[in-house]
Parts: C-alpha cells; sequence; structure tokens
C-alpha cells in the first residue's frame, strides 16, 4: 500500500500553479489542488505531503537455549519535506506468552540539516513489567559512511531518565543481496527496580541480516541476533532466573511501502 | 514527399504527416483570417494505453497516440489549438520554445492561465514568431512522464540556410508503467530507490586489484564521508526509451532515397533522461539548437539534455543505420532506424559503459562559491538546503582530486561550460564532451566524469562551444548586472531548489523590460540540471562574439557553472525551472518576471 496521496477534488495537477506572491492582478482562483504539489497551497508546507512504511524487521527468532519469539521493528511516518508525524514500534512477543517488551512511540520529527531529523513525543511500553508512558526526545538520520543512526532519550513519567543508541548499516554485496549489521544500545540514569532495570548499560543488542531485495517493497532476509544484558541489568535477571544473554537465528521480511 | 517552398507543398506533406500520426487537421476557411492563413488543429487528451514492444502500458494521449501529432505551422501565421481534455484532472498544454503571449504559454498558476479543466476544453491561439523545431507538453502534474507530449514544426518563411529532401521529427522520450506520482514518492521515500547500480562489495574488490587496497578504500571513504554516490547519474529507471513513441524492438522507420540529404530534428521529450545520440557510420552536420538555425557543425554524437532540441542533416548511403540513442546511466537505450526499406536493420552497437562521477563532478575544486551561503541551517524554517555538507568538505583537503584515472588538470580551450570567471586548472570545469576521449588511452578504459560519454577516440562529440548562431545577436550590449541562479539539491531528502528554496517559498526574480542581465547557472550538486526559460532564448557566453547560440534550455553539468546572457524583451510571468521533471516537482523552479514596458520607462 504505497501511500496514495490523498487525492482531493479530483483534480490532482495543478503542480506547477499556483502563486507564490498574491499577485496584484489577482491569478485566477485556483480549485483545491490535490497532488504531490511542491508549488501548490503557496507558503505553508501542505502540498506535498507523502507517507512512508519501513517494516526494517519482521521475524521469527529461533532462540538457542530459550523460547522462539516473534520480532517486529517498524516506523511509519507522513508529511513534508520538513515537518512529519512518526509511528514507530519495536518489540518482541515469545511464544506462548504476552509481550517481552514492546513499545510505541509517536513522534512529532522536523528536519534539522540535511540529514537529521529532531524528534520530540511520547513513548508507551506495552509490556509484561509495570506500565510506563514516556516522553521521548532524539535525533534520527543519516551520518556519514550511510550509517543509520538514531538516538533517543526517555523520561518517564515517575521521572527516570533513560536513553538508547541504534545504527544500521547496508553494505552492498550486490545491488540486490544487501548485508545488514545493526547495533542497539540502552542505558539508564535511574535503577528501576520493579522492571528489572539497573543504572548505567542496560543492554546490548547485536545483529547481522542478509537480504535479498527482490523489489525495494519486498525482501526476505536470514541472519542471526545476540542481545546481552549488562551490568546490574545482568544480575536483576540473574536474581529472576532468567537468561542474561540469547543467541537466535532470525527469518523474515523488510517491507518498504 | 520532396522538399518545397510553397505552401501547397507543406500542406500536402503536414496532411501525410498527420495522417501517419494519427493526428486531426481542420481547415475553417470561415474563420478571421489574421496576417496570414491560420493553421488549426485539434487535440483530445485522453487515458488510454499504448503499445510499446508489444506490450501495453498506461498512458496518457493525444488523438490517441503517444506522442501527439506533429503540429506543422508557417513563421508568420497565426496557430489555433482547440484542446479537449478528457482527464478527470485539469491538464495544461505548454509550448516549448516558442515566443508567445503569456497569457497562452500554458502553465497553470503564470499569467492568468488556469489551465484546461477536466472535461473542459481551451483554445490556444497564438502568432507564429519564428521557425524551427520545438515541442509541447504538459506543465501539469506527471502528465508529461505518462505520455502528454508532441512535437511542433515550424516552416520557414525565409530561405533556409541548408538544403534538405527529407525531413524526419524523432521525439525521444522515457516511458515507464509506473505511477508518475508513485516514482516521486519513492524517490522522497529513497532517494536511491530506483538504483539497482550502486557501487558493491565486488566493485570495491575489483579496485582494490586495481588500484591498490588503500586507494579504493580512501575512495569509498571520500564519498562515504559526504553521504554521496558516484553512481547517482540518474534518478529514475525502469524507462523503456522511445523514439516517436516506439520501443528498441518495434524499431521506427524513416525511409530514404540514397543520394538524399536528410533532415533530423531531435527532441528530447523525456521527463528525466539525458541522451548521448549517435548514428554508427554516419555523420551529422548539426544546423539548428533549439530550433533555432547554428552555424554547420560537423560532429559523430551528441548529448541532448532534457527538452533540447537538435536539427542535424545526414546523407546516407544505400544501407540501414542505426540511430542509438543512450540514456546517460546506460541503463537502456532508444532505438531507430534510417533504411531504403521497412524491415531493414542495421546491427544495435553495445551499450557504452556508464561513467563513474568524480570529485570534480561534485564542484569540490569550485572556487569562488560561496559555500556559507548554502550551508547554513538556522534558516530552518524552510529546512535551508545545502546542496552539501561543507563541514565535512574540509576534511577533504587531502583528497586527490585528479581521481585515479586520467588526470584531469589539463584544461579544455573548448569546453562547453566555460565560464565567465574561468575556474583554476584543478577544476576540469573545462569538461568537453570529448575530454574522456582524449584523455583514456584506449577505447576500453572506463568513463571518467560525467562529461564522458564514452566517445570513440577520433570521434567528434558536439559541444556547446560548437555552437554558433547564423544571425548575429540582435543586443550587443554588455549585460548591467549579474544574476546568480544557485541549482541547489538535497539528495537525502530528495529536495531540489533554485537559490536555496524550493519554489513554493521563493521569491520571485525580477527584471525591468528591456534588461540585459546575466544569469549565472551555478550547479552545486552532483547531477546534471537542464534549465529551461519560458518565452526567451538566452545567448550562451562561451565566446565574445555577436553570434552567440541561442537557447531555451541550457544543460549545467555536475558541479559547474554555466553562464548566459539574456535581453529581458518578453513581458511577463515566465518558469524557469529544471526540466528534470521529478526535480521541478521537488522544487526546482522560480517565477522570473519581466516587467511590463511601462514600468520602466
Amino acid at each position: 500500500m504505497r501511500a496514495t496521496i490523498v487525492r482531493g477534488a479530483g483534480l490532482g495537477v495543478l503542480l506547477f500553479g499556483m502563486s507564490s506572491v498574491p499577485s496584484a492582478q489577482g491569478l485566477a482562483q485556483q480549485s483545491q489542488p490535490d497532488l504531490v504539489s511542491g508549488a501548490s497551497e503557496m507558503g505553508h508546507e501542505g502540498a506535498l505531503r507523502w507517507f512512508n512504511l519501513t517494516v526494517d524487521q519482521l521475524e521469527y527468532q529461533f532462540v538457542r537455549n530459550g523460547r522462539d519469539g516473534l520480532k517486529w521493528d517498524f516506523q511509519a511516518d507522513y508529511g513534508g519535506d520538513i515537518n512529519r508525524v512518526v509511528l514507530r514500534s519495536e518489540g518482541t512477543k515469545l511464544t506462548g506468552d504476552s509481550y517481552e517488551e514492546a513499545e510505541v512511540q509517536l513522534l512529532y520529527s522536523r528536519s534539522v540539516g540535511d540529514f537529521y531529523d529532531a524528534q520530540g513525543g511520547i513513548r508507551y511500553d506495552l509490556g509484561n513489567d509495570p506500565r510506563r508512558a514516556y516522553g521521548v526526545f532524539g535525533i534520527q538520520g543519516l551520518a556519514p559512511y550511510f550509517v543509520e543512526l538514531e538516538a533517543l532519550a526517555f523520561v518517564s513519567d515517575e521521572g527516570e531518565f533513560s536513553g538508547r543508541l541504534e545504527a544500521e548499516y547496508d553494505l552492498l554485496i550486490t545491488n540486490r543481496l544487501i548485508l545488514q549489521p545493526n547495533v542497539e544500545l540502552n542505558v539508564a540514569l535511574n535503577q528501576v527496580r520493579e522492571r528489572e532495570v539497573g543504572r548505567g548499560f542496560n543492554d546490548i543488542e547485536t545483529g547481522l541480516r542478509l537480504r535479498y531485495e527482490f523489489t525495494r517493497v519486498f525482501a526476505p532476509y536470514i541472519g542471526v541476533n545476540y542481545e546481552r544484558k549488562l551490568g546490574d541489568t545482568a544480575d536483576f535477571a540473574d536474581d529472576e532466573g532468567e537468561d542474561k544473554d540469547a543467541f537466535s537465528f532470525v527469518s523474515g521480511i523488510r517491507l518498504v511501502f | 514527399m520532396s522538399k518545397t517552398s510553397n505552401p501547397l507543398g507543406l500542406s500536402r506533406r503536414r496532411a501525410l504527416q498527420l495522417s501517419a500520426a494519427a493526428g486531426v487537421v481542420s481547415v475553417f476557411p470561415g474563420r478571421r483570417v489574421f496576417a496570414q492563413a491560420a493553421s488549426t488543429y485539434d487535440l483530445v487528451i485522453d487515458r488510454q494505453s499504448m503499445m510499446i514492444d508489444g506490450h501495453r502500458s498506461p498512458a496518457i494521449t493525444l488523438n490517441g497516440s503517444v506522442p501527439g501529432p506533429t503540429l506543422r505551422f508557417i513563421e508568420g501565421g497565426e496557430a489555433i489549438v482547440y484542446v479537449r481534455n478528457n482527464l478527470s484532472e485539469d491538464a495544461s498544454i505548454h509550448w516549448h520554445g516558442l515566443l508567445i503571449d503569456p497569457a497562452m504559454d500554458g502553465v497553470p498558476g503564470f499569467n492568468g492561465y488556469t489551465g484546461i479543466p477536466a472535461g473542459g476544453t481551451f483554445t490556444y491561439r497564438f502568432d507564429l514568431r519564428q521557425a524551427g523545431t520545438y515541442w509541447y507538453h504538459s506543465h501539469s502534474g506527471f502528465q508529461e512522464q505518462a505520455g502528454l507530449y508532441g512535437s511542433l514544426v515550424i516552416e520557414s518563411n525565409k530561405r533556409e540556410p541548408f538544403r534538405y529532401d527529407r525531413d524526419y521529427v524523432l521525439v525521444l522520450s522515457d516511458h515507464t508503467d509506473e505511477d508518475p506520482s508513485g516514482i516521486f514518492q519513492n524517490l522522497k521515500t529513497e532517494d536511491g530507490y530506483y538504483n539497482y547500480r550502486k557501487q558493491t562489495l565486488f566493485d570495491f574488490f575489483q579496485d582494490a586489484r586495481e588500484q591498490g587496497f588503500g586507494a579504493a578504500w580512501d575512495d569509498r571513504m571520500a564519498w562515504g564521508s559526504m553521504r554521496m554516490d558516484k553512481t547517482d547519474l540518474a534518478d529514475v529507471t525502469g524507462y523503456s526509451f522511445l523514439v516517436n513513441g516506439k520501443g528498441p524492438k518495434d524499431n521506427w522507420t524513416g525511409l530514404f532515397t540514397p543520394g538524399e540529404r536528410v533532415r533530423l530534428r531531435f527532441i528530447n521529450a523525456s521527463a528525466m533522461s539525458i541522451f548521448d545520440v549517435r548514428i554508427p557510420d554516419l555523420p551529422m552536420t548539426v544546423v539548428a539548437a533549439d530550433g533555432l538555425n547554428v552555424r554547420p557543425v560537423k560532429i559523430n554524437e551528441f548529448r541532448i539534455g532534457t527538452a533540447e532540441t537538435y536539427d542535424v542533416i545526414v546523407l546516407p548511403e544505400e544501407r540501414p543505420y542505426t540511430i542509438m540513442s543512450e540514456p546517460i546511466d546506460r541503463t537502456g537505450y532508444a532505438r531507430a532506424t534510417l533504411a531504403t526499406a521497412h524491415g531493414m536493420e542495421a546491427p544495435i552497437p553495445a551499450l557504452r559503459p556508464r561513467t563513474l562521477l568524480t570529485m570534480n563532478d561534485m564542484g569540490m575544486a569550485m572556487g569562488g562559491m560561496d559555500h556559507g551561503s548554502m550551508a547554513g541551517m538556522e534558516g530552518m524554517d524552510h529546512g535551508s538546503m545545502a546542496g552539501m555538507d561543507h563541514s565535512k568538505m574540509g576534511g577533504m583537503s587531502g583528497m586527490n582530486h585528479g581521481a585515479p584515472v586520467g588526470g584531469n588538470t589539463m584544461s579544455n580551450p573548448d569546453a562547453p561550460d566555460a565560464v565567465a570567471n574561468p575556474p583554476s586548472e584543478m577544476t576540469d570545469s573545462m569538461g568537453g564532451m570529448d575530454r574522456g576521449a582524449r584523455e583514456r588511452a584506449s577505447a576500453n578504459q572506463a568513463a571518467v566524469g560525467w562529461a564522458d560519454a564514452g566517445t570513440l577516440p577520433g570521434e567528434k562529440a558536439l559541444a556547446y562551444a560548437d555552437l554558433r548562431s547564423v544571425t548575429t545577436n540582435k543586443d550587443t550590449r554588455p549585460p548591467t548586472k549579474d544574476i546568480e541562479i544557485r541549482l541547489d539539491g538535497n539528495m537525502e531528502r530528495y529536495i531540489w531548489a533554485l537559490n536555496g528554496e524550493r519554489y513554493a517559498y521563493a521569491e520571485p526574480i525580477r527584471v525591468a523590460y528591456g534588461d540585459r542581465v546575466r544569469l549565472r547557472l551555478v550547479n552545486t550538486t552532483m547531477m546534471a540540471h537542464p534549465m529551461h526559460l519560458h518565452g526567451m532564448f538566452v545567448e550562451l557566453e562561451d565566446d565574445t562574439g555577436a553570434n552567440k547560440a541561442l537557447k531555451h534550455t541550457v544543460l549545467v553539468p555536475p558541479g559547474k557553472e554555466v553562464s548566459v546572457l539574456l535581453t529581458a524583451d518578453e513581458p511577463g510571468e515566465w518558469p524557469l525551472h529544471c526540466h528534470l521533471l521529478y526535480h521541478m516537482a521537488a522544487g526546482m523552479m522560480a517565477r522570473f518576471i519581466v516587467e511590463s514596458k511601462t514600468a520602466s520607462l
């Protein structure tokens, strides 16, 4: 479902119409333009909007020495060149269980420079633990050497501070066979015992996924994923009799709409 | 169909042309006649489909065909064109390259024109003030990509400075099965969406073998640090490339009798493609550029930017010839044949290697560019667009600008893009189309740099510097002011702009009637932009003589500057834009206003 741009009034075309400056001669009234029109609705960013959905990960995880899981990570956004609305979600659901961890974020995103967007909004956790809502602030974009970067800071409704850094890179083996290493690191400024979160670095997750892009839209992949809890967080997991780390083979599809 | 100069012969030929193009010509004797006979045409816009190489593709048609009929007129007469729009959206027709009453220029939102409403009609009436090869196309949405374009030939009412026995129009275009607005969204989502020829790990290993690991690594790091891609030659792929609406297998064929001089009117009516055009074993003599006559130039090939036109004369012998048009990213080709009988074919040459961009194409060495004005992101309201992140460029100082192959330090005196202030020798801004050939030791060496078409050694490719108008320039005054028009882009976001501002937010450029100005087209991006000014011709400022070539569309190479002179003698609101359709849609357009005569008197 590649976004169709909302077709208002069915005319799609005054792409290059509309005066950016109200002219004294009074250009003829324009009818409502609809489509991707950088030039309609002059003077505010209303004309040129599009929708994007990238499902970066949608995979089954065959966990060694543990329960298998279903993992997802997607981002949908809508808007124009500068201002966009972002809906992001990631999480893991273990077989026969509720969510191990899952969250959804709703953010306002704004271009800051050629390559980065500043983002702010809310995050809500869906996991088993005491539910939390957070304020989110961060940055997402393309770092030098084509590294996709995401750095987010969270403050929970209990006043707890935490942060996350994610990096991803596409290594083109061929133009369709692409190896994607990624790493995610979580850090907390406050210990939250009831959520088994220690202070400092909580966990690191790293993966290597090999996808084949039949089209840009549809790319099945296989890969490996390794998660490891760190520091106090690892000790809390020990206390609860949980695994400190998990290695899995993964198989899934990446989708871009 | 011999060439005659009397109107009767002309109308007979026109009738033949039109029957071939499935067009309809109707003459209404009862209509009021202006100075000369008016030529009247009916055009009907429909959403239908077309066949390309046996494959059915959605299209917008004119009188049932893509391209639309060739409209033939006589200089000095009047054109009357009735257009019916059967689409469910507004449409428009713009007469590309014509000196015209602004109200008839056909761009919605300019000069009070509002387009042709869905299901409605519009009557165009305008005087034919010039002769030559022109074309027409939609200026609404992405209709041009879908097929709404055609050719327009105005016969001279004077004696032509060259002779020919036969006359063909060759409309080059690119066609896709995809919905053009979907293409635009894909580009917005990911600028490399259509590029399946990026450099890969295998390319890296090959480069490492050839140049050494260190050099290959440094090269990748240099491009990576800028987040730029040296394979970014074209934004869209998946095109069928057409000649007169025919695919390579359809093989549009023009017949000739040996001994005839054949005039070929090439029009690049594509949405996004720049073509390298040649006819193996058949030299061409260029006699007109953008519709206006130039002093004859004998060449083997030419590069034609989107929306440009070139007329050439050829003298084919008794054998078939392939007319080969390769887009610069070499993702396919348009093919046609010149033959003495239908069904004949000549060999189709192998596609030449595509070039890779170099640091010079990035404008890395352009002195005098005010990067400061580009980079600032403080003006965040409109997400000001730096063409590149120059803070990152600082780290490039240690780079070998000369690129590994073919040292780029030779200055080339006959460059197409000589600039008013020639940059330093480092720049190689003098990328004459035939530079690559002269630099390559052998023909099988890879092409280097945007300007390198892979021309064979000993062959001549047309350069702008070769073009000289046959008529003396009317206005020889020096320009009283320079207007810099920076061609800016942000690849990552697929934003394109002029002077750092998208069209929707830009202030118009204003000049007084009669002003003599220099337009400095400064390309800060790594893609070439065919810049088109409506309503007037500009003079290529590549020599100081009085026969500067006149153009309506000027191809500005990556990282280079091309300056042109303009006498602003056509009052009106004129679009100035990049003729790559998706660049224009993304904001690469400005309103160029020539004040009315009274304003300046």
